[in-house]
């Protein structure tokens, strides 16, 4: 009798587990897909980094803590999933031929049309272009800083969780990325 | 105008029609307050907008069925494993065949050699018998009798 309520103890905790978990991967799913993405430019390596990114998740599901908000944990584990990825792909020989990331002129093809005119729309994506040509000529620790703050809009300290570096060196990381890519953006006008 | 009322604006002509939430709002840290209302911040804001859009349309992409990809790749594979094959086989056979036929070729070189030799030593053991032979021969002409007179006349003739 003792044994089977344990068990049946057991089972409900792993259910309510598992629709935690299942709420986790509705809720964040897109925004971890939209920080792959636009540190790596390439949809398929996105979606396959964001399905590891889950999988690594959900084999850890247990030791989350809640420390930090589980969108932070899950940010964490994209970021070192993004980190070994360029680092196994220094070691390909074959990497030129491999990358399937969309160029800038594609990638800057996005922007909502709304009301603007065609010349304000032309501006803007020319803008959007310049912008991504000069995060991609930021270093790694630079880029990821630059993409959470302008792109997810995390706060300081949530990036500071998130990369597990200190306030103060993503602040330094962060000013000189701005400074580069407004460096950038200024030469080319 | 504030930092926010800034960005709200530039958010509002983008997206026309498009609920827009409080937390869209891009909240100002100490290093961006240099950056509210100026051309820069503007191009971050089309960069934000850019990238949520582009993601938001590949989010919601209907995806291919993996198993059509794996069973290419699985053909793909198998293919340059076969060619990979027929290459190797076809690249070790020449250079087994031409292996074999040098090998054949040394074999041949030899036994011609050594028939050669095997000839060169009958001719001359037939040619030391034939010498024999005469010696023998020559030595017979002159009985033993007659060998003192022998004698004398080849000693006469070297005087």
């Amino acid at each position: 009798m003792t044994k089977a309520t344990a068990e049946e103890i057991a089972g409900r905790e792993l259910e309510t587990a598992a629709q935690e978990f299942a709420s986790v991967v509705a809720s964040h799913r897109p925004q971890i897909f939209r920080f792959l993405l636009s540190s790596t430019r390439d949809v398929d390596l996105a979606e396959t980094l964001t399905q590891e990114c889950f999988l690594k998740a959900h084999r850890n599901w247990g030791s989350f803590r809640g420390d930090s908000s589980a969108m932070t944990w899950l940010m964490r584990i994209a970021i070192n999933l993004q980190k070994d990825y360029w680092r196994n792909r220094r070691m390909q020989f074959w990497r030129h031929t491999q990358t399937n990331s969309v160029d800038m002129d594609e990638a800057s093809e996005w922007l909502p049309s709304g009301e603007r005119s065609a010349e304000q729309q032309l501006l803007a994506r020319e803008q959007v272009g310049r912008v991504w040509e000069s995060v991609k000529g930021l270093s790694e620790r630079q880029r990821t800083v630059f993409l959470l703050r302008y792109v997810e809009e995390q706060e300081l300290s949530e990036i500071a969780r998130a990369t597990g570096l200190s306030e103060g060196t993503v602040k330094a990381h962060l000013s000189r990325a701005v400074a580069k890519v407004r460096a950038e953006l200024g030469g080319k006008r | 105008m504030s930092f926010n009322e800034e960005f709200a604006g530039e958010r509002d002509g983008l997206k026309a029609g498009a609920e827009l939430r409080k937390d869209e709002v891009l909240r100002p840290i100490d290093g961006d307050l240099s950056l509210v209302g100026t051309e820069f911040a503007q191009a971050l804001e089309n960069f934000r907008l850019s990238i949520h859009a582009w993601s938001e349309a590949e989010y919601s992409r209907p995806r291919t069925a993996v198993k059509t990809v794996r069973q290419r790749s699985w053909r793909l594979a198998a293919g340059w494993a076969l060619g990979c094959v027929l290459v190797a086989g076809s690249v070790s056979g020449g250079i087994y065949e031409r292996h074999h036929r040098q090998e054949l070729a040394r074999i041949a070189a030899a036994q011609q050699a050594e028939q050669q030799r095997v000839a060169r030593e009958q001719r001359a053991r037939e040619e030391e018998d034939l010498l024999a032979k005469v010696d023998s021969e020559v030595s017979r002409e002159v009985p033993s009798a007659m060998e003192p007179l022998a004698q004398l006349m080849a000693e006469d003739e070297t005087k």
